[in-house]
């Protein structure tokens, strides 16, 4: 599994790439772990569109993600997921803890102004 | 091992059909038919066997009882839930009340829904039979007398005629019973659950319910991908989507469909049997769960074919 951060305004956005199995359940959630740790975060993005597959202990990474910034209202997207991703969550019900959108962009535009003018500027 | 019959399938409560519900399924049933002719009895039942399982038919609502059919004469089921009421009913109804039989009785655990159909267990009311109850659980006797001491019920445990014996069973180890290599897995869930893992002439049956899979340890993973290893059938507690059984519904016990497929895929078992249904569940919900399973274990599958189906009182799965 690979990863990258990024923070556009008071947005955090996750980069995973790969499969998010259970032999990147560990790394992932290290890799994670920070971003949800962020207080100053208004909102935490995961950009699905490099990963391939998810299984339910990358699910269980998400979740920790989600309850940790529902705690203090902060917002939980996911975003530009492939096909199969799609299908993961909407079996898994997990489109219904995450707020799900087409890209970063219009995730962007619907949690934050000033996210989406960074993004834009960038 | 030859056969599982279904005669309990849904968790915590038992469920009734509503007048409602079956006026929707009137409803859909008629629909499809706008234009039809039947020209015989036939023609109809050929009609229904077409249409879908939540439409025809339902996904029932007795607690769970899972009966084993193992080519021996004695009788082999899995809990007490108040599908064990026509279980019994039925085994009357093969046999008459004056042939003696032996029901060997495997309790997961000593919860209301998975006891509450012993005391209308007809054949424990008749002499001469042998009812033999099996479980990990030291107090599974007194709590199945328990539930039935005034004022609860309105005879107790002692009016039982036939021959009465409980046999405690230790996990991880095999044990022999009527035929069968019996093993015990001791599961999450309140106060303990017990799995079981039967063995006979080749045949595997694992029956796995109110079990609680954390996702945080790879050992536990393993360990009950090996209690399933190869199994013809997994009977699996898949009461709630992986989202609530790791969120709201964390620590409640049970496990979801998700987390049957993956342990199944790594066990190499055969067939996952969605068990232990939400009662919140209609049919059409619990027939929209089967099919998104169905296509989990497509997306999923690797090199062998995991058969997914889901539990309904009155299966009867050949092995």
């Amino acid at each position: 599994m690979q990863f990258q951060s990024r923070h556009f305004g008071n947005i955090a956005v996750a980069t995973p790439a790969g499969r998010l199995d259970h032999a990147a359940a560990v790394p992932f959630e290290q890799a994670l772990s920070p971003l949800w740790q962020d207080q100053q975060a208004a909102g935490l993005v995961v950009d699905f569109s490099n990963v391939e597959y998810i299984s339910s202990v990358g699910l269980r990474v998400l979740m920790i993600a989600a309850k940790q910034m529902r705690a203090r209202k902060a917002r939980v997207a996911a975003v530009a997921m492939q096909p199969i991703v799609a299908e993961i969550f909407a079996i898994s019900r997990f489109d219904s803890v995450y707020e799900v959108f087409p890209s970063l962009r219009d995730a962007l535009a619907a949690m934050s102004p000033t996210a989406l003018t960074a993004y834009d500027g960038s | 091992m030859q056969r599982v019959r279904f005669w309990g399938t849904r968790g915590s409560l038992p469920v009734a059909l509503t007048a409602p519900a079956v006026r929707q399924k009137l409803i859909a049933a008629l629909r499809g038919a706008s234009g039809r002719v039947f020209e015989s009895d036939r023609d109809v039942e050929r009609y229904i066997d077409g249409l879908a399982f939540d439409v025809a038919g339902t996904f029932g609502g007795h607690t769970a009882c899972v009966e084993l059919v193992t080519g021996g004469t004695e009788y082999v089921a899995c809990d007490l839930g108040s599908g064990l009421r026509p279980f019994g009913q039925a085994a009357i109804a093969r046999h008459g009340p004056a042939a003696p039989q032996t029901y060997h009785l495997f309790v997961s655990h000593v919860h209301w829904d998975h006891i509450m159909g012993l005391p209308f267990f007809g054949p424990a009311y008749i002499p001469g039979n042998r009812v033999i109850f099996y479980g990990g659980h030291a107090d599974l006797e007194a709590a199945l007398r328990r539930q039935m001491d005034p004022p609860s019920f309105p005879v107790d445990f002692s009016v039982f005629r036939a021959a009465i014996q409980f046999v405690h069973l230790a996990p991880d180890r095999p044990h022999d019973v009527a035929g069968m290599r019996v093993t015990l897995k001791r599961q999450h869930h309140t106060g303990d659950s017990y799995g079981y893992r039967f063995e006979k002439d080749g045949r595997v049956v694992v029956y796995s319910t109110d079990s609680e899979h954390k996702l945080t340890d790879p050992r536990e993973r393993l360990d009950f991908a090996e209690f399933f290893r190869d199994a013809d059938l997994v009977v699996f507690d898949a009461m709630y989507s992986l989202a609530e059984s790791i969120s709201v519904k964390a620590d409640w016990g049970h496990s979801s469909n998700i987390v049957g497929v993956e342990l199944c895929q790594l066990a190499r078992a055969k067939h996952l049997c969605l068990f232990h249904h939400e009662p919140a569940m209609d049919d059409a919900a619990l027939a929209k769960m089967l099919a998104e399973t169905q296509r989990y274990e497509e997306i999923t599958r690797t090199d062998s074919y995991l058969r997914v189906s889901a539990a309904y009182d009155g299966l009867d799965l050949a092995l």
